[in-house]
């Protein structure tokens, strides 16, 4: 099956699929090939892996497939044997040689290389069954393990286009939209906009030369489910855009991406020369009378043109600046035409709407938005990674059941949801739902999924402060609202911090939040302001600490900690007197050390090497 | 054709054509909005967020820039409701912050009662309205001048911020700023005038016994004559 052919219609799609489930291998090795996993040097472990399935000649018996994203990064590299869907995590490159030996041919399990679950105190062997993955639903990322992201094969074994077929040939343009209506699918990408509501504004237009694009911008720091399902199964998100087209009439798909994501770049790239070899793109498809073709645009990564109307300037080649809106998109977008755009995993979504049924798909999900989502879940949390939930799903149950609660055995002080522009909620109100309306409510919101685990290490202020500075460099500018207000909103978090603050700084700050909020044109200036709006809200208390009492209550304020070394616990060992950038430290050898409080900048490098732990900071 | 339509605005039924801007059809009834990157001439530009307006039923409605969102039949539109009133004032104690030796800035937040300015003052040369881009592109036919970088950072300059080969030295920038005019430093001892804004005499007067044109203030064929 090297070769494959065009494929005209939808017969030849449906034999090729038989043929593939007769030749289909039970047995193989998926290897994670994405930015998580290849920090630990996985494109090794992969590279041996095929080297010493070749030398034993069990190559095209046993293929491994280097896969995207999946999912527990935190036990980079996994690898997982297929059948039996063993999980072994932190693999070396010493440990490939075992794995094939016992493993792959015996059958055997490797027992010092299986996860370890903390809370039961015992090896778990199968991957589903890891508390990580037992509790999610991974309608989306679940085939990130079987697929490799290179072969289109593989797609169409897992009914691959079988979706796109059914669309073009069984069903008409509204129908698709009522099925995405019926899903009550919402975008993924910030807003939470019906996607069916959006698709069918853009159908009603009687134009010719629509744009679909889809929105591969994703500029939350920390965030990356879109580059996972695009790495890990390109096809999918170009399967949704088509049917897309197909429902709103446009002919021409973009995908937009940015160029500090290379690698899903390529994948996208080489999916869509695939899709076309097989005669997925192109004219006529499957003989259905539907012409459809994809480019992709790079963009420089800017987060502002993750904003659908900046992001359509810059395709356009303009500066990526948001447009006013009225008109909006699906009036007049790009070059002027009817345009959709999509965020990548509201388009994965679409071909298992079609091909499961809108019933069967909103089975997962809330009584306002059907189906999963995923959420990048990171900061001090045990398990790392991607999580996929059925939506409506409480924070606590995704943070404690999935994430297995706080690193380090601390405990939960704030979560923030939604990127950059979120807001913090308290520990008390983690049974909230994971519902675009309920966190919206909460003061906080879904965003594109950005969840980010905070415990009492974090001074409030100092996450306010660190969003904000990220914000005012990423406005564009244009706004005097957001730019200004941003700068000066700052500008006060600043003071707080440094403990040169009023009272009545505060409540500028809300007043000033409250005009960001209202005054600016486009959705980064709007939701600018949560992160200090909502820790104003519930984290007032620590604000009024920096400000009344000069005092940082997590310790993390440098102009109002002080760092100083225990005197009986000091042994005089001078590893802090030789590390100290600043000289700050001095102390005769083998009696106590002393910090020079005028001289200290209080960084911290002593703390982290004292061998005595003699060094604290308050 | 025409197409003429009606729509709320403080409460009266008004009129107005297809493609009116809010603050057209406020400024044709005498509603008076204040504006900075607004410009008669120059394409609306949306930076400047003086000109708010609140649109949408009470309890609903949002903030809109009326110099670029467009009229529409039924919309309700409220100029100059407290919502309005507040934030305008917050924006202009935030210019003035920003660019407090600007006489146009200080005017204007005197005419709407900012009575303090809580911030530390900044002394900028400029608040990136945009007129002057505007104006060398629509107007002069020029784009010599453009915004480079984004954020805080950002700020209008010619390419590589070098002189430009397409600036004709023509003024037409300076001509339209709001902050670099002149600086009102109230009457000097020796005459009750200040005078720092004084207007020049139209040459032209003297020559044909009356002025050739009506540009206010009177200052491009002394520009020409270098
Ligand atoms: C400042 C800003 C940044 C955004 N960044 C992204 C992004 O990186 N990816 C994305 O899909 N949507 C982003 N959005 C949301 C988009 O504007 C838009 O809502 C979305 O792409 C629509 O697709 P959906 O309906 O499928 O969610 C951003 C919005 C704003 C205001
Ligand atoms: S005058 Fe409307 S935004 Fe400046």
């Amino acid at each position: 099956m090297n070769a494959l052919g065009l494929l005209r219609d939808v017969k030849e799609l449906k034999r090729l699929k038989s043929e593939l489930k007769k030749e289909k291998r039970e047995k193989f090795v998926s290897v994670c090939g994405d930015t998580g996993c290849s920090v630990w040097d996985s494109k090794k472990v992969d590279e041996v892996f095929r080297r010493v399935l070749e030398e034993k000649g069990l190559s095209e018996e046993i293929p491994v497939k280097s896969t995207g994203c999946l999912g527990f990064c935190e036990c980079g590299p996994v690898v997982i044997v297929f059948p039996e869907e063993i999980f072994y995590q932190k693999v070396n490159e010493e440990d490939v040689e075992e794995i094939v030996e016992e493993t792959v041919v015996k059958g055997k399990v490797v027992e010092r290389l299986l996860y370890h679950d903390p809370r039961e105190d015992k090896k778990i062997v199968k991957a589903s069954d890891i508390p990580f993955y037992k509790k999610q639903v991974r309608n989306l990322l679940g085939d990130n393990w079987l697929i490799d992201p290179g072969s289109i094969v593989d797609y169409f074994s897992r009914e691959g286009y079988a979706a796109a077929a059914k669309a073009f040939t069984e069903m008409s343009p509204e129908e698709v939209i009522n099925e995405i209506k019926e899903a009550r699918l919402r975008g993924r990408g910030g807003a939470g906009f019906p996607t069916g509501v959006k698709w069918e504004e853009c159908f009603t237009k009687n134009v010719e030369n629509k744009y679909i694009i889809c929105n591969a911008d994703e500029g939350d720091p920390g965030a990356f489910m879109d580059r996972s399902i695009l790495e890990g199964n390109p096809h999918s998100v170009l399967e949704g855009m088509m049917i897309g087209g197909y429902a709103t009439g446009s002919n021409h798909g973009i995908v937009y991406i940015r160029e500090e994501y290379p690698t899903a770049l390529e994948k996208v790239k080489n999916a869509i020369l695939k899709a076309r070899e097989t005669g997925m793109l192109g004219e006529n498809i499957l003989n259905s009378g539907f012409d459809f073709d994809i480019t992709v645009s790079v963009g420089a990564g800017a987060f502002v043109c993750g904003e659908t109307s900046a992001l359509v300037n810059s395709i356009e080649g303009k500066v990526g600046e948001p447009r006013q809106k009225p008109p909006h998109l699906a009036e007049k977008g790009l070059y002027g035409k009817p345009t959709v755009v999509n965020n990548v995993e509201t388009l994965a979504n679409v071909p298992r709407i079609i091909r499961w049924g809108a019933e069967e798909f909103a089975r997962a999900g809330s009584k306002n938005s059907g189906g999963t989502k995923i959420f990048s879940l990171v900061g001090k949390i045990r398990n790392t990674g991607l999580v996929e939930v059925p939506l409506g799903l409480p924070l606590r149950e995704i943070i404690y059941e999935i994430g297995g609660g706080i690193k380090g055995g601390g405990h939960l002080k704030a979560v923030q949801t939604g990127g950059p522009s979120g807001g913090c909620l308290p520990g008390y109100m983690l049974d909230i739902p994971t519902d675009f309306e309920e966190l919206d409510a909460a003061g906080s919101m879904m965003g594109s999924g950005g969840m980010i685990v905070m415990d009492y290490g974090t001074c409030m202020v100092e996450f306010s402060r660190y969003f904000l500075s990220f914000l005012s460099g990423e406005s564009c500018g244009k706004c005097f609202s957001c730019r200004e207000g941003i700068y000066r909103m700052l500008e006060i978090v600043e003071e707080v911090a440094a403990g040169t603050a009023t009272l009545s700084h505060l409540d500028l700050l809300e007043e000033l939040g409250e005009m960001v909020k209202n005054t600016t044109m486009c959705g980064l200036g709007k939701t600018s302001a949560n992160p200090v709006l909502s820790t104003l809200k519930f984290f007032k208390g620590e604000y009024l600490a920096h400000i009344m009492e000069n005092r940082c209550p997590a310790g993390v304020c440098r102009a109002l900690v002080t760092v100083f070394i225990n005197q009986e616990l000091c042994s005089g060992c001078g590893v802090c007197r030789k590390k100290c950038p600043e000289e700050a430290i001095t102390g005769e050898k083998k009696e106590p050390h002393y910090i020079e409080k005028a001289l200290c900048s209080k960084c911290g490098i002593c703390i982290e090497s004292c061998p005595e732990e003699a060094i604290t900071r308050a | 054709m025409v197409i003429l339509f009606g729509f709320t605005l403080n409460g009266f039924e008004v009129l107005a054509w297809e493609n009116m801007s809010i603050l057209e059809v406020a400024g044709f009834y005498g509603i008076e909005i204040p504006t900075l990157c607004f410009m008669e001439g120059l394409s609306p530009y949306g930076g400047c967020r003086l000109c708010l307006v609140e649109v949408g039923p009470v309890g609903k409605s949002r903030l809109v820039t009326s110099c670029t969102y467009p009229a529409r039949e039924g919309i309700e539109v409220r100029t100059h409701s407290q919502k309005v009133l507040q934030q305008r004032r917050m924006l202009l104690e935030l210019y003035v912050a920003a660019c407090p030796s600007s006489k146009w800035l200080q005017d204007l937040a005197s005419k709407h009662h900012v009575t303090e300015v809580r911030f530390k003052p900044k002394g900028e040369e400029c608040i990136l309205c945009g007129r002057c881009v505007r104006m060398c592109r629509e107007q002069m036919m020029g784009e010599a001048i453009g915004y480079v970088d984004r954020g805080t950072q950002r700020r209008i300059t010619t390419p590589f911020d070098k002189k430009s080969e397409d600036c004709r030295l023509c003024g037409g920038c300076m001509y339209v700023c709001p902050v670099c005019q002149l600086r009102c430093q109230g009457p000097k001892e020796e005459s009750t005038l200040c005078s720092s804004c004084l207007n020049l005499y139209p040459p032209c007067a003297e020559k044909f016994e009356e002025v050739m044109c009506y540009m206010d203030p009177c200052a491009a064929c002394e520009l020409e004559k270098g």
